[in-house]
């Protein structure tokens, strides 16, 4: 239920966008229109995402420390574990959110027989993670060459290494590959992998499977089904100058690819894909660990929250303490002059 | 419940059908209601100590009353639903981090197995990403508009007894030791889910008797075990006296004193029970041959904080007592004995909940070396083993190795200590000085990736014993990969719960193991001036 409803909802998506632009009149539809409207969502939903996380307050310095802090000279300090300085949470967060580093720690523990419980590294889904992200960055940045005329000359860079095997004509791109390849195997870690199998929701499965259409619709229209590129373009770039035009005929190919991006944009803002901008909110992460010396202000502390008072404190006790030489501040009620003079003196032991 | 024999409980673990050893539940969590039996869970918290904690000003433990988690009905407040979703979205306008963590796991499993109660466990509500789900369930269900139309095919469901009943259950069998955290891509840390949890369970009267007790003897008395001034005192001048009778130096020992330099504040268990009283006597030692102008106080006489584990409010009412006794001595600044729970607060919530500190109050500088303490400008607390490695950096303490020549240690990184404050080297730094040779535990288990001792957060008490020894299976396994490998006899710490919990640990799963504080060895192995000491071959634990 939880994968196969994915499925079904792209291939919904697929026959819609793939039929529905080839009625007469409807490209306009497909092409402009659902564009624009899951643009907005996705820009609006992000803003409205980010701006709620805001409004909430970060009460107390929760940072979690992977390293030493910074204490006495002679103490070596990990700036990049405990980090004391702004610097040194930039440069924390950029290992997190550039490398991955937790994942790149991550262990498998297993259980043996004794019991005895062992730990090895497992880089798996630090793998699969980082050639998603970054293949997917890569072929973001690909795509700015639809939407940009003049092209500027660094997108031409990148496909000259993203090219560079040479293989097929026109030429593979490594990251077409490596995105296709790792969005699999993310998917097939949910199965194959029991703990994640059993906590994993529709939730998980369906970004998966969109992405996978995605790239996989998009191989299918550069290497295959070769669209009327000419036409895209002047589309692609109408839509980013606000002058949207279609001239021509556009495959139905390209029609199913945007509509999977579009629906992508959609779900981004209210989704768990939205961890692309938690992390750099996330208070254990980007809080820096010098909570003595320099104090975190909470700004909904409550001053009348104060301790069970010292003089509330020795009322209960002060007898006893008095006759046992315990420094007090107020002596017993009158009348108890040499209980008066054991208050001031001071304990012995 | 009695605790069931190491073999059965070692072939259950490993063998045992669990999703730790391979078999998958073939029922969803959602469809697998929590069930209560004896030995499963923490007593509840006693109606009285709720009464008295609920009529603390400023404080809030309403519906005390007298339930048990075995019955269907929890006797729960009408409205208590109502209750516990306004809870909820108070805490989602209250703390960042809630929504953060509601909204960024994209459940990849990182977190799953880095938890000592899923490893010793196997029960999938244990995997840290779990936990949280027990709450975001009901977050997306009840807050989210995907979990409002698509229920539980968006992982939403609505908030139930049932579901109250769950989060009562695993929001106490974590001990917000934060280890998965570090291996969140996020930094998701469960430790705050479980607070937030546990709060929302006191808004509708239900917690454990184990973190209420001590809340409430810390509020009267000052300290977990409700000694009163005379007791506490006396307690620390016989350890005193057995320090002078070992060692043949009197030890110059005051309390509540008016004027000293230094207020020490150390958990309280540390001056009444084993094994902490040796680290105590450690402190008493210590200070004494340094000539220290401090004092111990009867009134903050708590450097432990279970308010931690019940709600900020509770955590800050008992934390101001150091600020406040401080203000009333005035002292120059604060040093806090070994403890792990204890920094946490001290490190990352003391200054903001209850700073700024006293005007009498200075930047810590250490009187014998003159080192200042700027990392504790702020706050003004300064942790006993950075005092110390300051003190023998600078050649200030005379050791003599040998005289710990008893111990094998290895090395205990306590949670809190470790990854909520970030003190790994000084420990090792002190170590490395006062005894000849000691032994790492394997890398996967100490530093920041630590294993807890499995009864952290008030889980320290002897009902739920199996279940504690479930869960301080790693640690205690990577103990006993030492004590097999270098025939290790002691492990040593820097927490009071540690000291307490890991003894009944390793008795159990490696016995023959000493759990002692980095204190304690370094007074063994001190040379004082004027010393007439008696043949020691224990250390402060020789009996006299």
């Amino acid at each position: 239920m939880k994968y196969s409803f994915s499925f079904l909802v792209v291939i919904a998506l697929a026959l819609i966008a793939g039929v529905g632009s080839q009625i007469p009149g409807m490209g306009y539809f497909f092409g402009v229109v659902i564009p624009y409207l899951a643009f907005a969502i996705f820009l609006g939903g992000i803003i409205w995402r980010i701006v709620y996380w805001a409004k909430s307050p970060v009460p107390f310095s929760i940072q979690t420390t992977r390293g030493q802090m910074k204490s006495l000279d002679f103490i070596k300090h990990s700036r990049t574990g405990a980090p004391d300085t702004n610097a040194e949470v930039v440069g924390r967060m950029a290992l997190e959110v550039l490398t991955f580093r937790p994942l790149f720690y991550n262990t498998k523990s297993e259980l043996r027989e004794g019991p005895k419980i062992t730990y090895e590294s497992s880089k798996w889904l630090w793998l699969f993670a980082i050639v998603f992200h970054y293949s997917f960055l890569v072929i973001l940045l690909r795509h700015l060459r639809l939407f940009l005329d003049p092209v500027p000359v660094w997108i031409g860079w990148i496909e000259f290494w993203d090219g560079l095997l040479q293989i097929g004509a026109p030429t593979w791109y490594i990251t077409d590959v490596t995105l296709l390849l790792a969005v699999v195997l993310l998917f097939s870690r949910r199965l194959v992998n029991r703990h994640v199998r059993y906590l994993s929701l529709m939730n998980d499965y369906f970004p998966l499977v969109l992405l996978f259409s995605i790239a996989l619709s998009g191989i299918l229209m550069r290497y295959m089904l070769r669209s009327d590129i000419v036409n895209i373009k002047e589309l692609l770039v109408g839509l980013v100058t606000l002058h949207p035009v279609i001239n021509g005929h556009i495959g139905a190919i390209f029609y199913i690819h945007l509509t999977f991006i579009s629906a992508l944009l959609v779900c981004f803002p209210f989704s768990k894909l939205m961890h692309a901008g938690g992390v750099f909110l996330s208070p254990t992460l980007n809080m820096r660990n010098n909570t003595r010396a320099v104090r975190h202000i909470n700004p909904w502390n409550d001053p009348n929250i104060k301790p069970h008072s010292y003089a509330d404190y020795e009322d209960d006790f002060r007898e006893s303490m008095i006759d046992n030489g315990i420094p007090v501040e107020k002596g017993l009620p009158p009348k108890d002059e040499p209980a008066e003079a054991g208050a001031e003196k001071k304990a012995e032991e | 419940m009695s605790l069931p024999k190491l073999e059965e409980l070692s072939q259950s673990v490993w063998q045992g059908p669990s999703l730790s050893t391979g078999a998958i539940p073939t029922k969803e969590w959602m469809d697998t209601p929590v069930t209560f039996k004896p030995g499963g869970y923490a007593y509840p918290a006693k109606k009285e100590k709720l009464e008295y904690l609920d009529s603390q000003p400023g404080l809030n433990f309403p519906f005390a009353r007298i339930w048990s988690p075995e019955e269907d009905d929890w006797l729960l407040p009408d409205n208590w639903k109502d209750i516990i979703l306004k809870g909820l979205a108070e805490r989602l306008d209250k703390f960042r981090s809630l929504k953060i963590f509601m909204d960024c796991c994209v459940r990849c499993g990182a977190c799953a197995d880095k938890c000592h109660f899923f490893l010793g466990t196997g029960d999938p509500r244990n995997m840290p990403v779990m936990r949280a789900e027990l709450l975001r369930s009901v977050y997306r269900g009840e807050f989210t508009l995907a979990g409002k139309i698509l229920g539980r095919l968006a992982g939403g469901r609505k908030m139930t007894v049932g579901v109250l009943k769950e989060w009562f259950m695993y929001a106490y069998q974590c001990t917000e030791c934060r280890r998965c955290s570090i291996f969140c891509p996020y930094g998701i840390d469960t430790a705050e889910i479980t607070i937030i949890l546990r709060e929302l369970l006191y808004s509708v009267g239900i917690g454990i008797n184990w973190v209420i007790e001590p809340v409430s003897n810390s509020t009267k008395t000052g300290n977990h075990m409700g000694l009163q001034p005379l007791p506490f005192r006396d307690n620390i001048a016989f350890l005193a006296e057995d320090v002078e009778n070992l060692t043949g130096v009197k030890l110059d020992v005051s309390f509540n004193r008016k004027g000293a330099e230094i207020l020490f504040v150390t958990p309280s268990a540390d001056a009444f029970a084993e094994p902490g009283i040796y680290t105590c006597m450690g402190y008493l030692l210590l200070f004494n041959a340094l000539g220290l102008d401090y004092t111990w106080s009867t009134y903050a006489s708590e450097g432990g904080n279970f308010g931690l584990f019940t709600n900020n409010e509770a955590m800050k009412a008992l934390n101001g007592k150091m600020y406040a006794e401080a203000e009333r001595l005035g002292v120059k600044y604060i040093l806090g004995g070994e403890c792990g729970h204890m920094w946490r607060v001290v490190h990352q919530y003391m200054d903001t909940m209850n700073g700024k500190t006293p005007a009498n109050m200075e930047v810590p500088v250490s009187p014998i070396t003159g080192t200042v303490f700027n990392n504790a400008a702020s706050t003004k607390v300064v942790h006993i083993t950075e005092f110390t490695a300051d003190l023998i950096k600078h050649n200030k303490l005379n050791f003599d190795t040998s005289r710990n020549s008893h111990v094998r240690a290895t090395w205990h990184d306590s949670c809190n200590p470790a990854r909520a404050m970030g003190i790994i080297e000084e420990p090792r730094y002190v170590l490395d000085h006062v005894v000849d040779k000691w032994w790492e535990m394997p890398e996967n288990t100490i530093r920041e990736q630590t294993f807890c001792c499995g009864s952290g957060t008030g889980l320290n008490t002897d009902e739920i014993m199996e279940l504690r020894m479930r869960s301080g299976l790693p640690r205690a396994n990577a103990v006993k990969h030492v004590v097999d490998q270098h025939a290790v006899n002691t492990l040593a710490c820097i927490c009071a719960i540690d000291r307490a919990t890991l003894t009944s640990l390793v008795d159990y799963w490696t016995p023959g193991v000493t759990v002692c504080g980095l204190t304690e060895l370094v007074a063994n192995a001190l040379v004082q001036k004027g010393e007439n000491r008696v043949d020691m071959p224990e250390g402060l634990r020789t009996m006299v």
